[in-house]
């Protein structure tokens, strides 16, 4: 018998779509019940996105002052006190999930599985190491809670067609007050989420400026797509942090990947193994990138990107 | 603050292409560079700025690792922390088991502030600060990319998916760093040979913690699957052509 509780990933009050990942993942395991813990000070839009979605039993809500924002010390211990009577808690491998779930495995005394690519069996998982150049099979013991983060790329989103109850939860634990919510400042964009779009260009320290950069969201406006950097490209201030792709930026999975001025480091690389096709426009023919390219094509992107932009 | 403790780990350098081993039992590591592992180095660096900036007097080194991972204490040591230690096991840790064992060099050394890589570039998990802030009921602040101390609290600046969150933890606290913390500083010869000389002590793993039984058994490491071998296009035109044939354009 296994039971799943899924922590949902908030958006404001909105649900982030990676929660539907983690139903995907949790119907692979065959689980038996898959319910949905909704964190928040305003539950109610998010809740009734996630009763929605096909395979989820039930909704759970803990709705507090306290949750308005997702600080890890202060939903940690409530989540691991929801998790008695489950044999599994899942939550995104997002920024959000990977700060929140290694806290509640800890507090329910367990190990974690961090970023489940694939289920073998209930129990078992792959998942990726060494920035994706190995893939390690692990096994969770049976009578320890398994404890995991879902590598959002890996799986697709849960359509909807549930009609789960929802159902307010009252969790018995202290609230700390250590940690405090100051900010959070993102950069605005109307341009597709770079993790959910069907298309992403990124561009890299080839691009050579911020100025520059125009050139790259010019041809995105084009495509429709969202827009990604590579580490180069955030570090010397061409663009915003939350752009960044790879290992440590944001793990991508969409039909069309156009890298431009990226050299194709193993950390970027990462971040784009799962995209359906990939382009790369660089100077230097030896560049890495074009190891993995399903088509390539060599020449300055200054050229290249205008006229694939008016071509388009 | 008196005291910083940094927790790094020696992991396979981030330039090495790692090879698993045709039986699936890991990947090589026999003859290849291992390194500090860079978030950990970030952590280093803030760790040694605090204390040069007067906001701390003493910053510990400590790691959980064979007596090889010396190596990488003394690169701590040489990039300027003040002294080592050094938690000797001869198999690999879980993090979970990391955390429990810095929970218990935490009860030794009462550090204000706890510093280490968000995550290891070998096994990827990103999960032994967040736990030893759970056990050791304190605050974390994850994926820092701005790190102040005023008083008794830090305020941080935290790399999330959605942008730059902020926020304000109490000390002592666990801090995991992200890649635009800081940029290391290079280690020079002289700061090397004086390395040589700062204390660095060893513990043991299992006087420690108790075995906390295995939490999670790898069975079987693979090679991922190749992308297949792509095309080369030379013109605009061909690339046009190329994505058509795919049904990537309308
Ligand atoms: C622990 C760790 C984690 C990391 N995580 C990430 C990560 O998450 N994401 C990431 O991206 N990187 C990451 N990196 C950094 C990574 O190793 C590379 O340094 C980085 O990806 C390089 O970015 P780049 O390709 O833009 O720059 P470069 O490697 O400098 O490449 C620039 C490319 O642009 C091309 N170019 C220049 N001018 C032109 C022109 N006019 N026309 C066409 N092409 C041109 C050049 O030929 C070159 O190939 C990480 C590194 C470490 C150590």
């Amino acid at each position: 018998m296994s039971k799943i509780l899924i922590v949902a990933e908030l958006d404001g009050n909105s649900l982030n779509s990676s929660t539907r990942k983690c139903v995907a993942c949790a119907a692979a395991t065959g689980a038996d019940s898959i319910d949905v813990l909704i964190l928040s000070d305003q539950c109610g839009a998010a809740a009734a996105a996630a009763a929605q979605i096909a395979g989820v039993n039930k909704v759970l809500t803990v709705e507090a002052a306290h949750n308005a924002a997702p600080l890890a010390a202060v939903l940690a211990p409530q989540i691991a006190a929801a998790a008695p009577g489950y044999t599994h808690v899942f939550g995104p491998s997002t920024t959000f999930g990977k700060d929140v779930m290694p806290r509640v495995a800890a507090l329910l005394g367990v190990g974690q599985v961090s970023d489940i690519m694939s289920v073998v069996s209930d129990r078992s998982f792959t998942r990726p190491v060494y920035a994706g150049n190995a893939i390690l099979s692990v096994e969770v013991p049976a009578d320890k809670i398994v404890v995991a983060t879902v590598r959002t790329a890996s799986w697709q989103d849960a359509p909807d067609g549930g009609t789960a109850a929802i159902e307010a939860l009252n969790v018995d634990c202290a609230i700390p007050g250590h940690t405090r919510f100051v900010e959070l400042a993102s950069a605005a964009s109307e341009r597709p989420d770079l993790q959910t779009a069907k298309k992403v260009v990124s561009g890299g320290r080839g691009v050579g400026s911020e100025e520059n950069f125009a050139l790259i969201y010019k041809l995105a406006d084009k495509l429709g797509a969202g827009v990604g950097a590579s580490r180069a490209a955030v570090d010397a201030g061409y663009v915003a942090n939350d752009m960044q792709v790879g290992q440590t930026g944001k793990i991508i999975a969409p039909e069309l990947y156009v890298a431009i001025g990226i050299s194709g480091a193993i950390q970027h690389l990462t971040g784009i193994k799962d995209a359906g096709t990939i382009v790369a426009i660089n100077k230097d023919p030896e560049a890495p990138i074009f190891e993995i390219a399903d088509i390539g094509l060599v020449g300055d992107l200054f050229d290249i990107v205008p006229e694939l932009e008016q071509k388009l | 603050m008196e005291k910083i403790l940094v927790c790094i780990k020696r992991v396979v350098d981030y330039n090495v292409r790692i090879r698993v081993k045709p039986d699936g039992t890991g990947v090589v590591t026999d003859g290849v560079k291992m390194s500090v592992n860079p978030f950990d180095e970030i952590a280093v660096e803030e760790a040694l700025r605090l204390r040069e900036a007067g906001k701390a007097s003493e910053v510990i080194v400590a790691t959980i690792g064979d007596s090889e991972s010396q190596q990488q204490l003394r690169t701590g040591l040489a990039m300027g922390a003040d002294r080592a230690i050094l938690i000797e096991t001869a198999a690999g840790v879980d993090p979970l088991t990391a955390a429990h064992a810095f929970r218990a060099l935490v009860e030794q050394e009462n550090p204000d502030l706890v510093i280490m890589g968000k995550q290891a570039i070998d096994d990827d998990c990103n999960q032994t600060g967040q736990m030893l802030a759970a056990i050791w009921d304190r605050p974390q602040a994850t994926f820092a990319s701005k790190l102040e101390v005023e008083g008794s609290t830090a305020r941080v600046t935290r790399e999330v998916d959605a942008g730059l969150e902020t926020i304000e933890v109490d000390l002592p606290a666990v801090v995991t760093t992200d890649l635009r913390l800081n940029e290391p500083r290079y280690v020079k010869l002289p700061d090397i040979m004086k390395a040589k000389k700062k204390p660095l002590e060893t513990l043991q793993l299992a006087d420690l913690v108790s075995d906390t039984g295995e939490q999670i058994v790898a069975t079987h490491w693979a090679t991922p699957a190749a992308r297949s071998k792509g095309v080369m296009v030379s013109s605009v035109d061909e690339l046009l052509g190329a994505l058509k044939d795919k049904g990537l354009l309308a």
